[in-house]
């Protein structure tokens, strides 16, 4: 059959079916992976779909010294993980301390820096993570200036309901950042 | 660029191995009859690349499997499309494994030297089966738990060590987690890791002793490259076409409700290219299933290994091709004859229509605000009163009353109808035909009973034909009132419209106007009540009570005929009772507006 063709249109022909036999094989194979990368991007999808920030009663104010030691409590809210919804399950802590009467701060209790737990050490006074050593005053701050947190605690807005409970606005913030930025 | 490429041949001899890859020889040149080795090997590269990114999603165990696969399906971007994906192929392979194996007998690229690659080939067959298998479990569905069990049960059924077999492979005594983290071990790491190494082994062989040619050639040889690749390109487009049709047209792989041990699944089948087997099994009773499970079987394989033996004789050829031929019609006329039995099965009808209603249903459900609680979704469904409302009503409550003429289910009872009709008990309209002088004293209402020929019946034939056009309009309201205290979803807003009438209406029964509160009690204590307390007539409470115990003096008291006191005598737990009287009433989970998908 080819042999009648010159060497020439022969090498031309070769090559456009080479040429569409390549893309047919790609275009098949991009098919699968089109699909499976979809899929895998998805979380970026549901942005914001997260638990949104609502308020949270977290304890009874008189559950908090009254000499502004800071307490730790769980936030205790609903969570919808992937599938599963819980309706109270802890989705994160807070460290709680009195600053008068009728009043109080929270602060999360994440390392700005990389993310740990940061412990209140009382025999200090102040928080110490204790993954890169970052130390953090009573009110957040970070105390010395070469500190690895790039920002001071995360602080949560409060608020007092009838009287006595502390409500929080839970939120967890992107660490590593020097200004805060929701996570969500 | 050149310079790059020889840098690289110099390191790696790709320029050869290519060469070698694109330019085999082709004896007769390219045919359309060789591209199904090609097909399957870009079918499996399909599996392998949806595999892995459905692997990211899936969480095996069976709290987490079918609420996992639900989500790939219904809320991850794409899922849907990559699970029918991952689910079509699959099919798709078993016919190119037919077609490929035809192939190779036909031509007689089974003989000598080549016997080894044809046992690699029958080994991937083999695995391949496997992998449809152990995937169809992985969802945790209805269909694949029941049909998978079938399978394992079957390992059960080897001599001597069967029950321990059955045991190591769900991993217990029963299904649970451990059956889904060793079949997706199996599925996702130990079956695919034995294809591709007798993959492998398959290729070597098939290069070392090249295409066997189909007789007679019909062109001088080629290579591989452009023609038979192009050949194959195409085929593969084909596959894939073929595969994406079903996916669009079914919306992705099927995903029936969540197992349920305690809910029977009469849809359950195999997959369609196990059905065969599971029709062969019909036809052995007993004692005897061990031949059709698996003595039979093995023997068929047996025989198609030993083809190349066979096929040395003078004979032989014909009889590899008259034998693949009978295998072939064998297996399709199975196939057949169970397709026939279930088409006509009524059983097994009702069976897939219940199983695409529920199916349906927990869709609905694990969107709901609730979502899916960490116990699972099963528990969704079990309770679900749209869903075992019927079941529970058929079980327990048809064998005297009817739900709109059927058992709750939509089937029609045998045994004769002694108690009401409750199809939309309380509502306006119900109670209007209690009221009506016509059907009082009918089955569907007080005519199978003993208080067929009682105060309330008379009452309604003999005072009630003979009211007013005032009365009437009294009555109405009466009835307006009284279906009020029922609180019905699907009347909350005519409830809410007639909320003066209905207030008249009140007046009328509690003022004895209308001669109710003669027997019955309305509002206020009255201990010379003889009929049912019509205070929250048909509300949850209510129906919760009588249901409990109808013999409660709230109730019928002494005077109650046939009905048991289900909840008192616990015949019944609190919450099955709640699941019938919220059926009974409309009360179930909708979705505010229903989402197409």
């Amino acid at each position: 059959m080819s042999n009648s063709l010159s060497p020439e249109s022969n090498d031309r022909r070769t090559f456009c079916k080479g040429a569409l036999a390549a893309c047919i094989g790609g275009g098949v194979t991009l098919i699968p992976i089109g699909a499976g990368i979809s899929v895998w991007l998805d979380p970026l999808d549901k942005k914001g779909s997260g638990s949104e920030s609502t308020a949270v009663k977290v304890a009874n104010l008189s559950a908090l010294p009254k000499d502004g030691v800071p307490r730790k409590f769980s936030v205790i809210a609903r969570r919808t993980d992937a599938w599963t919804t819980t309706p109270e399950t802890p989705i994160g802590a807070v460290y709680l301390l009195r600053t008068g009467d009728k009043t109080v701060e929270a602060l999360n209790v994440v390392c700005p820096h990389a993310g740990c737990f940061v412990d209140y050490l009382p025999s200090k006074g102040s928080y110490l993570c204790p993954c890169h050593n970052s130390l953090f005053a009573l009110d957040g701050k970070i105390i010395d200036p070469n500190s690895p947190s790039p920002r001071a605690l995360d602080h949560l807005r409060v608020e007092i309901r009838n009287d006595s409970e502390v409500w929080v606005e839970f939120k967890n913030f992107i660490s590593g950042h020097s200004e805060q930025i929701s996570q969500s | 660029m050149k310079q790059f490429l020889d840098w690289l041949d110099h390191r790696t001899g790709y320029r050869k191995l290519t060469h070698e890859a694109l330019f085999e020889n082709v004896p007769g040149g390219s045919r359309w009859r060789y591209v199904w080795g090609s097909t399957l090997t870009f079918t499996l590269t399909i599996q392998f690349i949806t595999g892995i990114f459905l692997w990211m999603a899936y969480s095996p165990s069976s709290q987490t499997a079918w609420e996992s696969v639900n989500y790939i399906q219904n809320e991850m971007v794409g899922g849907w499309f990559l699970r029918g994906l991952h689910h079509y192929t699959a099919q798709a392979m078993i016919i190119l494994l037919v077609l490929h194996l035809m192939q190779v007998i036909i031509d007689g690229a089974y003989k000598a030297p080549r016997e080894i690659n044809f046992w690699f080939g029958v080994g991937l067959m083999a695995l391949t089966m496997a992998l449809g298998l152990t995937g169809y479990l992985l969802p945790w569905d209805q269909k694949g738990y029941w049909a998978t069990k079938v399978a394992t049960n079957i390992a059960a059924i080897t001599p001597v060590i069967g029950a321990d077999l059955q045991r190591l492979i769900i991993g217990g005594s029963d299904y649970g987690h451990h059956t889904l983290t060793r079949f997706f071990a199996l599925h996702a790491g130990v079956l695919p890791g034995m294809i591709v190494a007798l993959l492998v082994g398959h290729i070597y062989l098939f290069r070392r002793h090249g295409l066997t040619a189909a007789e007679p050639k019909l062109k001088p040889d080629e290579a591989f490259f452009p023609d038979q690749v192009l050949k194959d390109a195409v085929a593969c487009l084909a596959v894939l076409a073929a595969v994406l049709f079903l996916i669009i047209r079914h919306h992705g792989a099927e995903l029936s409700a969540p197992a349920d041990p305690s809910e029977a699944y009469s849809a359950a089948r195999p997959e369609w290219y196990f059905l065969f087997l599971f029709q062969l099994l019909k036809y052995f009773p007993g004692k005897s299933e061990i031949i059709g499970a698996m003595i039979l079987p093995s023997l068929l394989m047996g025989i198609v290994c030993l083809m190349p033996f066979l096929g040395r004789w003078r004979l032989g050829h014909w009889f590899n091709l008259g034998y693949l031929a009978a295998m072939l019609a064998g297996a399709g006329l199975l196939t057949l004859l169970a397709i026939a039995e279930d088409q006509s099965n009524p059983e097994y009808q009702r069976g897939v229509a219940s199983a695409a209603l529920e199916a349906e249903r927990i869709r609905i459900l694990a969107k709901s605000p609730t979502g899916i609680p960490p116990t699972g979704a099963v528990e969704l469904l079990r309770n679900d009163p749209f869903i075992q409302g019927p079941k529970l009503f058929s079980r327990n409550c048809s064998s005297c009353h009817r739900y709109d003429g059927h058992d709750g289910t939509g089937l029609v009872v045998k045994d004769p109808q002694s108690g009401s009709d409750l199809k939309g008990f309380a509502s306006r309209d119900w109670l209007t035909g209690l009221l009506d002088p016509a059907k009082v004293d009918s089955t569907n209402y007080f005519g199978g009973t003993k208080f067929k020929d009682t105060k309330m019946v008379k009452f309604v034939k003999k005072d009630i034909a003979a009211y007013s056009a005032v009365e009437k309009e009294q009555l109405k309201k009466v009835i307006l009132a009284l279906s009020a205290e029922a609180g019905l979803k699907t009347q909350r807003d005519a409830d809410q419209r007639d909320i003066a009438a209905i207030e008249e209406g009140r007046k009328l029964i509690e003022n004895d106007s209308m001669r109710c509160t003669e027997c019955h009690q309305f509002r206020k204590p009255a201990d010379d009540a003889t009929a049912p307390d019509l205070t929250g007539y048909g509300s949850r409470e209510w129906l919760v009570g009588i249901i409990t115990n109808p013999k409660h003096e709230m109730f019928y008291g002494k005077r109650n005929d046939r009905m048991p006191a289900f909840g008192k005598d616990q015949v019944l737990d609190v919450k099955t009772i709640g699941l019938i009287a919220d059926w009974l009433r409309g009360d179930w989970y909708e979705p505010k507006a229903v989402s197409s998908r």
